[in-house]
């Protein structure tokens, strides 16, 4: 099978990579390119694992074909923190304990920060609509909310 | 399986007319790609048309929108003239599914993925909104409820792709609505979809409605008795009893994992109810304010 | 441990057992860094994939592998015949029957049941081997329902495995029968001023994880062998794969991933076995990931259940007696949580006269894992809601009549013992005086009130604690991290010897560096593990002492440890100047060595929690939908350790909970395939589902642990569905006995009472 020939951004930075017509962006970022941060929970759009942004878009990556990347940014959980600083979702995800086993949590800080970029000072019910395609099993969402209003807060100071 | 990604709609059309084996277009690919991986397999040739420029544009037309056929979902309700002018429909829209799904799923696709459940679809039939087909015998519109013609199943012949859905222009007055039960808040398919799209003349009669439903029948619905019980009637309680019960009575449901025959049946009845009255307030109030009010 | 007994913990104060410091690996979490099951590769290695059964009972009359294997890229492919045990060799039932589910053997007996697997240098090419496996089924009738199952001309799926306490002449789909209780039920009943019996139905539910199976094997011809794999107890994978293998413990390495999750799920064997002998008959490393839809097919679900309860109570809201029988069908072999179920049903009630039966049956369904307090939420739903209904009717305050009936220190379970110290009363009366209680509701709402109980569980647990020449320290323990243990543990360290907790670092070591560990279940790890942490700090202690009582010349019995030093135990034993843990660390060379300490336990007094939940609902009338507005959460967390992850675990379980009363369950069809193998139509709660779900921490320390610990994983679940189900039935005015209270159902229950 010939395989298809992708250039494009990810995480700031210029990338090649071959892939089969079939393959997902999910396979291709965590099977060709090392980038196992995206996590696969269901393959079908369900649970928001997998999420990164193209072209500033929040997507689920397991319902985008590798080969539809060609020159696009693509941002994933790698590309969040700023060297050794962390984004103020990620910290407050920790001071906040929004995480429990952590598989959900660099889908949702993904899309938390996706929501953020779009409305700056979300109210819970916003936050948690905005969330909603990203399940998580272990929290029951509370700590996982008031954290992102927490970081929406100190971004809105900051 | 082959991925093509043509720049215009006419190459698209030759490689989806020119394809021997079985071949997909791929738009949001929020279908396509679950279907690739369960047991209905890969196609030959799969057709990216987001690279096409004309099919990613909503254009004023006739003091209607038309929405290109890889608009996606958060696109649209980014979108503040057809979000004034068809509240209804862009609150359909952007019911497909998450935030994640909204990036990506178009509402062409919503129609051609012919699912009775579809969400779009009894919003774009309540809108009489047409949708326009290039093929390679040239270009046809037709009614948007003319494209499913069974679960997965399309009227579209070979090589017939839908390049974009008119919604055609509001008289005064004027309103539209949609609204779905679903078990949980977000994240399911409808188990009952009503749209409604009516207008008021100045004393607040209703002189023209549309109710389409969903996921009641093996195709969305065009309810012309529901839309004749609110048509001459200020749209009050008695005349929404009436669409009420005509709602019920136009469904011929199954009973599945997402709900019961009984349950559609009745719940189609209230949900139709509802919407009316929603789609009331937009004509009675100016439709912009009242959607984002409701948000 | 007798209930007089005054825990070690009470009156201590701590420094950081009770703070909320950030788990130590939570940076890897929130940037993606964290290796979890699927998140590994090795060179060379093949992908692994599983070719499962589409009926739910067939008998394999052949399997013809010989198309597949010749197919270009394909390494290995493998059925039962490749396991090196017969499973007439295996004389351990439970052993046999992981094996006949990780592989069918004569017959599929489940829509899902694993059938043959292959190995192949891709995914495309796995799957199109799998396509070219011929298996020969002889479709048999099945059986789905617990009740059909029970009937005596059910279909069959095992001969002869019924114990001696079935009767004669019920189904050989009903393996064991058990009962618990005192008493004289007929005559409590008798003395009662109203009698409410029901019964009730609960669909089965699957724990959710978000994490599929996954994991990398590897073998050699020499028989040595590594497993990286996602579980709640690598030691168990060890031991089971060793056992189905054939292999020497010894030469099985298994490391624990990061795991996504579990929730009792992970508890068992599914890919690994196959991965092995995949990887065995390769000679490759074999990488296998369950997809979602093999999860919620052929992993473990827990029983759907079928419950009768008859409670008896007097007018002032003393109970007379208690009876329930217990139908729990846990798959297609034995072992559902139904004894658990029996044993914990009438938990949270004093009574006199009470009986238990419970029913272990097996259906043509995956065979059940545990999952969160297996067994009881079923029975406690059932229990919780017939309470309910006696207060309705007998108009009195449901949580007075759960005070005046609580089981307090000392009463005797219906299960047999007596209780230690518990802390029930302590979570009702935090209950009764919460702003939650009295809150007003409005039209179409109501409140639910339902009490819950988990055993909590000790077992098998090494630790091993380093004590590093800079005043660092390594703490090695044997359980994954599922869910902020690494922190508790490096938290209980650091309390012990008197150190930052940024000096300590936690490891969850392979299954070659420690001793055997139980898997993560029974609420065990904090206060396991955290007991074996503390135990191992303390042998430390002891070594430190004696080196600084080296270093000063006196008496090994003369030092004591306080707030990280070593100090005289008094004038007499001489002026020396306290010396810390780094400066006693910083000489071990010239005072006797390495300094460590360990400590290896089967670990007891594991002390039982209980919790009260409260939960405001409303319906709508029209469509039956539920929302559920307000909960919150009482539970006896013993001593919280890191309180902000107590509270998680509190929240976690109430919203299974209400995803179990509401809208999850295993929908089948006529031909017994499962119809909703997918997080679209298998409907866990959403983010937009629910309110904040708050909490109220009691503390009554368990004198088991020296801390005080009481597990809190488990009893949070146990409660919900029961408190959903009554604040359901409140709103719509009617009493709802199925779960899940789908809008369909709740709908209908209100249509049919306004007749």
């Amino acid at each position: 099978m010939t395989q298809i020939h992708v250039s494009t951004t990810i995480n700031g930075d210029a990338v090649e990579f071959l892939c089969e017509a079939q393959e997902t962006l999910l396979d291709v970022l965590r099977d060709r390119l090392g980038l196992t941060g995206a996590k696969e929970g269901c393959g079908t759009g369900d649970c928001g694992a997998c999420s990164v942004t193209l072209d500033k878009r929040l997507v689920c990556s397991c319902l985008v074909l590798g080969a539809e990347v060609e020159g696009r940014e693509i941002t994933t959980i790698e590309g969040m923190a700023d060297g050794e600083i962390l984004h103020p979702l990620q910290q407050k995800f920790l001071e906040h304990a929004a995480l429990q086993c952590g598989i959900c949590t660099p889908g949702i800080l993904v899309a938390a920060k996706a929501l953020l970029e779009k409305n700056p000072d979300p109210t819970e019910t916003e936050t948690r609509y905005w969330l909603a395609g990203n399940l998580c099993r272990c929290t029951g969402y509370d700590k996982i909310i008031r954290a992102v209003m927490d970081a929406a807060e100190q971004m809105r100071g900051a | 399986m082959r991925y093509e990604a043509p720049r215009t709609l006419e190459s698209a059309v030759a490689l989806l007319a020119g394809e021997p084996g079985s071949a997909q277009i791929l738009a949001g690919g929020t279908d396509l790609l679950v279907r690739l991986k369960s047991d209905i397999g890969e196609p030959d040739l799969v057709i990216d048309i987001k690279r096409i420029e004309a099919m990613k544009a909503i254009t004023a037309e006739d003091g209607g929108w038309r929405i290109g056929a890889t608009v996606s979902g958060a696109e649209l309700g980014e979108h503040d003239g057809v979000g004034a002018a068809w509240p209804g429909v862009v609150e359909a829209a952007e019911l497909i599914g998450s935030t994640q799904i909204q990036g990506r799923a178009t509402m062409v696709g919503n129609l051609c993925n012919a699912s009775p459940a579809a969400d779009s679809v009894p919003a774009l039939i309540a809108a009489e909104a047409v949708a326009r087909v290039t093929g390679p015998d040239g270009t046809r519109d037709v009614a948007v409820g003319e494209i499913a013609t069974g679960p997965g199943q399309t009227s579209l012949a070979k090589g017939e792709i839908v390049a974009s859905i008119l919604l055609p222009a509001r008289p005064a007055r004027s309103g539209d609505a949609y609204l779905r039960f679903i078990p949980r808040t977000e994240m399911d398919i409808a188990v009952v979809g009503v749209g409604v799209s009516l207008t008021l003349d100045a004393s607040g009669i209703c002189t023209a409605a549309r109710v389409g439903l969903g996921a009641v029948a093996a195709t969305v619905l065009l309810v012309e008795a529901a839309a004749a019980a609110l048509i001459g009637t200020a749209i009050d309680e008695a005349a929404l009893e009436r669409l009420a019960a005509a709602c019920s009575a136009a469904c011929k449901p199954i009973d599945d994992k997402r709900g019961t025959i009984e349950f559609r049946t009745k719940v189609a009845g209230v949900l139709a109810r509802r919407a009316a009255a929603i789609a009331l307030a937009r004509a009675l109030s100016g439709h912009s304010t009242a959607r984002k009010a409701e948000k | 441990m007798a209930r007089d007994d005054k825990p070690e913990a009470e009156g201590r104060v701590f420094k950081i057992v009770g703070t909320r410091p950030i788990r130590p690996d939570g940076i890897d979490k929130v940037t993606g860094r964290a290796r979890f099951g699927a998140d590994m590769s090795a060179p060379g290695m093949l992908v692994g994939l599983v070719l499962r059964s589409p009926h739910a009972h067939a008998r394999i009359r052949g399997i013809g592998t010989a198309r597949a294997e010749a197919l270009t890229g394909v390494k290995a492919v493998i059925t039962r015949a490749d396991f090196a045990l017969d499973s007439g060799d295996i004389d351990d039932d439970d052993l046999r029957d992981i094996l006949h589910n990780v592989m069918a053997h004569d017959k599929a007996l489940y829509d899902g049941h694993a059938v043959a697997a292959v190995a192949a240098v891709s995914a495309p090419v796995a799957r199109r081997a799998l396509a070219l496996i011929e298996v020969d089924y002889e479709v048999l009738p099945h059986v789905i329902d617990v009740d059909e199952a029970m009937k005596p001309d059910a279909p069959v799926l095992h001969q002869g495995r019924s114990d001696e306490t079935v009767p004669a002449g019920m189904s050989a789909n009903v393996m064991h029968r058990f009962e618990f209780g005192h008493g004289d039920v007929e005559a409590g009943f008798a003395e009662a001023d109203v009698v409410i019996e029901r019964s009730f139905r609960t669909a089965a539910t699957h724990q959710g994880y978000i994490e599929p199976h996954a994991c990398l094997a590897s073998m050699g011809p020499d028989g040595q062998a590594d497993l990286w794999c996602c579980t709640q107890g690598h030691y168990m994978v060890r031991n089971t794969c060793a056992g189905l293998l054939g292999l020497d413990a010894s030469q099985l390495k298994v490391t624990a991933s990061e795991i996504g999750g579990g929730f009792g799920g992970k508890t068992t064997v599914f890919l690994e076995p196959v991965a092995l002998a995949l990887a065995r008959k390769s000679g490759r490393p074999v990488k296998m990931v369950m997809s979602r839809d093999e999860v919620l097919r052929a992993s473990g679900p827990t029983s759907s259940t079928s419950i009768d309860v008859k409670i008896g109570m007097k007018r002032d809201g003393a109970i007379t007696a208690g009876w329930a029988e217990l139908r729990y069908q846990g798959g297609a072999f034995p072992g559902s949580p139904v004894q658990f179920g029996a044993m914990s049903c009438f938990a949270a009630y004093d009574l006199k006269n009470v009986q238990a039966i419970g029913w272990d049956v097996v259906a043509n369904r995956p065979k059940q894992a545990a999952y969160r307090a297996p067994g009881a939420p079923m029975g406690a739903y059932a229990v919780e809601s017939v309470v309910d209904e006696l207060c309705e009717k007998l108009g009195l305050d449901r949580l007075e009549v759960r005070l005046k009936n609580a089981s307090r220190d000392g009463t005797k379970a219906a299960y047999g013992p007596r209780f230690g110290r518990i802390g029930l009363t302590a979570t009702l009366e935090a209950a009764k005086a919460h702003p939650h209680y009295t809150a007003p509701l409005g039209p179409n709402q109501g409140r639910g009130v339902a009490c819950g109980f988990w055993f909590n569980f000790g077992g098998d647990t090494c630790v091993t604690l380093n004590v590093n020449a800079d005043g660092t320290v390594g703490l090695s323990e044997g359980n994954p991290d599922i869910g902020g243990s690494r922190a508790a543990m490096t938290m209980m360290a650091a309390e012990e010897l008197g150190i930052p907790y940024e000096r300590v670092r936690t490891t969850i070591a392979d299954t070659s560096a420690l001793g055997q560990n139980e898997v993560t279940d029974g609420s065990r790890v904090t206060f396991a593990v955290g007991l074996a942490t503390i135990k191992a700090a303390r042998a430390a202690i002891t070594v430190m002492c004696a080196r600084a009582a080296k270093i000063w010349g006196i008496d090994e019995d003369a030092v004591v440890w306080e707030d990280g030093h070593a100090k005289p135990a008094g004038p007499n034993a001489g002026q020396f100047p306290p010396m810390s843990l780094a400066e006693i660390a910083a000489l071990y060379a010239n005072t006797g060595g390495p300094i460590a300490g360990h400590h290896e336990v089967t670990a007891e007094g594991a002390g039982v929690s209980f919790a009260t939940h409260l939960v405001d609902a409303e319906v709508d009338p029209e469509t039956g939908a539920v929302t559920i507005l307000r909960y919150t959460v009482f539970q006896d967390a013993g001593k919280a350790v890191h309180p902000a992850y107590v509270e998680g675990q509190f929240q976690g379980g109430a919203v299974q909970g209400i995803g179990w009363a509401l809208n999850e369950e295993y929908i089948y069809g006529a031909d017994g395939r499962l119809q909703n193998p997918g997080f679209l139509d298998y409907r866990i709660p959403v983010a937009s589902d629910l309110p904040m779900i708050d909490t109220v921490i009691i503390e009554v320390a368990n004198p088991g642990h020296p801390y005080g610990v009481r597990g809190v994983g488990e009893t949070s679940i146990v409660p919900p569905l029961a408190a959903v189900a009554n604040a359901v039935s409140a709103a719509a005015g009617v009493r709802l006995t199925q779960l899940p209270m789908s809008p369909p159902k709740v709908l209908a229950a209100i249509d049919a009472a306004r007749g």
